[in-house]
């Protein structure tokens, strides 16, 4: 039988300082660079058309190329984020460009996209004369038919509700694991998922990566991964805390996440792997969609073990401690209470609160 | 375990997995040689699953508001009410009328006494919806009043007809059951276009004269001696409008003359036929109509006779408000002729034999399908303007066919990468994973085509988040019984206490996700929707695949032998 880990003993916990500093640190750079772009390009994130709205330019060619060699065009010109799209004519192609910063789209914002679509194609040969048809012009190697301005697919009503939706739907999470387990998980859980959307959001706000749709349904797929992995991780807690009731929280953590470490990095590792290929081979369109997927499934994992337990642990202590004053204020002060405790106090506390199962 | 427990399960794999090909590759007709091939159980795969606009492409509709129109009605409409309005306090009025040429929407009126203009003008704008406030700018000349309507007010009104238009499309094409359309505003704003885009459907035809029906519906009363005489209809229009004595052959403002035709055939399969049926009678009728379709409570398709199904009619019904003011209005003109107008056509004309509250007919000679259009356009309201239609396509997918192609060869070598590497690592037991993920996908496609979901981007997120659940429900499974086996447990323990230790973690984790894709189901809208749908689809089958059916393979592999010595896990 082949393993990965054999009975590893790692003390997770006694890392949370530099765990948690870390995610701190990159979710400041996040909301730094969302902060800054905010005001010097008064945009947050790389929005795409699905969100801003934009430019259509339908072009007809002589012979048209593929829509990668088209896409690779308009990137060389320094237009990202278009979108190609074919017709039910073979030889029409419609390119869509997202609107350039704030405000809605104007007539001059149609012009622009029309000189940056014509200036990238000219790789492929000249432009017909506007006075010509495209076939009567014998140097043209296409001809822009048709610009037009178009609104988002998703507006701003579109995407508060999924906002709301999003919100709504981690308030039902916490509840399910509040109900399982203990309230404190459900938090914990539900403070690692935000921590991991906000990280990947960071990264698409510091190298400006266009959010799309797409986008969006790869950060809905992290809430789902990042949950999993957490519940994984607290399931076994549980089941530790009703075998060995001596034990303190802080070693029931550590063994849990040592226990169901082989598990996380197969699991995880498999899902990283997939979504590299993706990334690798999945082409230019979906890079958005699986970039957030991968640096999401990353943090996902992290947050399971780096974010969630650590809260989780240092709430029940919090809790525990309040209870021991509390118990105190009643009866006389505990003799002998357990060196052990007063040895490591805030590392091992013994628990009172039984898991429930 | 025992046998007949065995073979129990075993019947269950074999009928639900025979029962979700059938739904994925089973071909909806009778099954040809051809089927069986390759390239045809690909195509029955294709026909089967529904793909959305950025998987699959479809039709690129663009269309615009004639806003003009809507300024032009509601400037003879104001015309019409701020006539009535003056009569009301006292005023007589000589002339009134809406006038629109290049651009200016005006409304104008002679009063017959020039001298009171002043209170003329008081009394129209506590009334009607005219005034400097709303956007008309007042002025007088000589004899006549005039109120035009400013460029600002009239972009106001034609964004919000747009907008009024944009809603109404929206509600027709979803209660049309096209499945996750796009619908956005298109051009610049004051151009007032709506682009609309279907995936799949390659044949928008119906689609584009449901959406183009007005349906405005009125209520009208005809002038006419009152029954038994029968209804006063015209052979011309002039002659209708000579029998207004209104002199120099103008309409006046409170008469509409309006073609009749009698038994018809209208809308969608009228206007397939080119020969079109023109219209024979002329009648004149009051303006304003007594009610109009706003008071509209609901509308269906009823047959014409008990029994029949190749004659249809239209019944409705009103709302409370409308239903009050139509209940005085016949009880006050019993015997006289009143008229169902649609799109300003007279559709059919009755007299009056006792009070009517809240329902009627449209008569007129309609198929099933043309009176049920007709009733659904009824019931979304009717269109502030007419809209045409610019520019029509069929597309391809958004995010680019050779896109598509390069995403699921990625997924396929990432599926591969996961299933060397669970046969691999779990040897024998791999088989399982590698079996239960294969049926999860096959179950989970069945799933969506049994709810008829369509497939987008976004679902495939929630596919690609099932196998990984599924991929980790095995791992959880496996490496749990690796754990009992190394504290010396015999197989058949091991097992049983892997799975059932693995269980608990497997049911929190799914149903914590299938908790929050609900809610992503019941308030999100497309995209979302789309993200959860698939997902409480394929965890739910994980449950059965993972479980289930992994647990059934060990519980086979240990029957075969009375005493199990290893494992291969």
């Amino acid at each position: 039988m082949i393993q990965v880990f054999k009975d590893v003993r790692i003390d997770w916990l006694a890392n949370r300082r530099w765990f948690i500093g870390l995610s701190i640190l990159l979710m400041l750079a996040g909301l730094g660079s969302a902060i800054f772009r905010q005001f010097t390009h008064h945009q947050a994130f790389n929005l795409g058309v699905d969100f801003k709205g934009g430019t259509v330019v339908t072009v007809k060619f002589k012979q048209r190329p593929a829509d990668e060699a088209i896409r690779a065009a308009l990137v060389k010109q320094g237009v990202r984020d278009a979108i190609v799209q074919l017709t039910d004519k073979p030889d029409t192609v419609l390119i869509k460009l997202p609107l350039e910063g704030q405000g809605a789209e104007s007539q001059a914002q149609v012009d622009a996209g029309r000189t940056e679509v014509r200036n990238a194609l000219n790789v492929f040969g000249p432009e017909a004369q506007p006075t010509l048809e495209l076939g009567a012009d014998s140097n043209a190697a296409y001809k822009i038919i048709a610009t037009d301005a178009v609104g988002a697919v998703a507006g701003a009503q579109l995407r508060n509700k999924a906002i709301a939706v999003t919100l709504a739907a981690l308030v039902g999470i916490l509840i399910y694991i509040a109900f399982r387990f203990e309230w404190t998980y459900g938090a914990a859980a539900v403070i690692a998922v935000f921590h991991d959307v906000l990280v990947t959001l960071g990264f698409f706000s510091l190298f400006q990566w266009e959010v799309s749709l797409t986008v969006i349904a790869a950060l809905l797929t992290l809430v789902g991964f990042s949950v999993n992995d957490t519940i994984v991780v607290f399931d076994r807690i549980r089941e530790n805390r009703k075998l060995h009731r001596r034990d303190s929280l802080y070693k029931i953590t550590n063994d849990s996440i040592n226990q169901t470490l082989s598990r996380t990095v197969i699991t995880s590792g498999l899902v990283f792997l997939s979504v590299l290929a993706m990334v690798l081979f999945g082409g230019e369109v979906l890079r958005g969609f699986s970039l957030a997927l991968l640096i999401g499934i990353t943090f996902g994992t992290y947050s399971s073990v780096a974010i969630a337990s650590p809260i989780m642990v240092w709430w029940e202590q919090r809790i525990e401690a309040a209870n021991r004053a509390a118990a105190v204020n009643f009866s006389r002060p505990l003799k002998g209470g357990g060196p052990a405790k007063t040895k490591n106090l805030g590392r091992d506390v013994v628990s009172a609160r039984a898991g429930k199962q | 375990m025992k046998k007949k427990n065995l073979v129990q399960r075993t019947v269950i794999i074999f009928v639900v997995t025979l029962i979700g090909l059938y739904v994925v590759i089973g071909p909806r007709h009778r099954p040809t040689r051809h089927d069986f091939t390759w390239s045809g159980i690909k195509a029955t795969l294709a026909s089967n699953i529904r793909l959305g606009l950025d998987l699959k492409g479809g039709s690129h509709l663009v269309m615009r508001v004639k806003t003009e129109e809507f300024l032009k009605r509601l400037t003879e409409e104001n015309a019409v009410a701020a006539q009535n309005a003056a009569k009301d306090a006292g005023f007589d009025i000589k002339e009134a009328r809406g006038e629109t040429s290049g651009g200016n929407y005006r409304v104008v009126l002679v009063p017959a006494d020039p001298s009171k203009a002043n209170d003329i003008r008081q009394a129209i704008e506590k009334k009607v919806e005219l005034g400097e406030r709303l956007g008309w700018s007042f002025s007088s000349s000589g004899n006549t009043l005039a109120w035009s309507l400013t460029g600002a007010a009239q972009r106001t009104l034609a964004d919000d007809a747009t907008t009024q238009a944009l809603r109404i499309v929206e509600s027709r094409i979803n209660a049309l059951g096209v499945t996750e359309p796009t619908l956005q505003t298109h051009g610049s704003q004051s151009s007032h276009q709506i682009l609309l885009q279907m995936p799949g459907v390659t044949d928008p035809e119906r689609v584009k004269q449901l959406l183009k029906g007005e349906s405005r519906l009125e209520l009208v009363h005809i002038v006419s001696p009152p029954s038994p005489a029968p209804s006063q209809t015209y052979v011309t229009k002039e002659e209708a409008i000579a029998s207004l004595n209104s002199g120099g052959g103008t309409i006046p403002a409170n008469r509409r003359v309006l073609p009749y035709s009698e038994r018809a055939e209208p809308t969608a399969a009228a206007s397939q036929n080119p020969n079109e049926q023109k219209p024979v009678r002329w009648v004149v009728v009051e303006s304003p109509a007594i009610i109009d379709g706003s008071e509209l409570r609901n509308a269906s398709a009823v047959p014409t006779r008990a029994g029949s199904s190749d004659e249809y009619e239209i019944s409705f019904s009103l709302k409370k408000n409308g239903a009050d003011k139509f209940g005085a209005w016949t009880g006050a003109h019993i015997n006289e002729y009143m008229g169902v107008v649609l799109n300003d056509e007279v559709k059919s004309i009755a007299f009056i034999k006792s009070q009517i509250f809240d329902s009627g007919q449209i008569e007129g000679r309609f198929t099933k399908q043309s009176a049920e259009d007709l009733a659904l356009t009824l019931r979304s309201g009717a269109l502030p303007a007419p809209i045409e239609y610019l520019e029509e396509r069929t597309v391809g997918p958004s995010l680019g066919q050779d896109s598509i192609h390069s995403g699921v060869r990625a997924s396929a070598v990432g599926l591969a990468l996961v299933v060397l590497f669970m046969l691999f690592y779990y040897r024998g037991s791999g088989v399982n994973a590698v079996v239960a993920l294969l049926l999860n996908m096959v179950l989970m496609l069945a799933g969506l085509i049994l709810f008829g979901a369509t497939l987008t981007l976004p679902g495939i997120a929630g596919i690609i988040l099932t196998i990984g659940m599924a991929v980790d429900s095995n791992v959880l499974i496996f490496e749990r019984v690796r754990e009992e086996l190394r504290t010396g447990k015999t197989i058949p323990s091991a097992i049983d206490q892997g799975f059932g230790r693995a269980f608990i973690t497997i049911i929190d984790t799914h149903v914590t996700t299938i908790i929050s894709s609900m809610f992503l189901f019941v308030f999100g809208t497309g995209p979302i929707r789309g993200f959860a749908v698939t997902l409480v689809i394929g965890l739910l089958v994980n449950l059965f695949s993972a479980v289930y059916v992994s647990r059934t393979i060990f519980i086979w592999l240990l029957s075969r032998k009375q005493k199990v010595e290893s494992l291969s896990i």
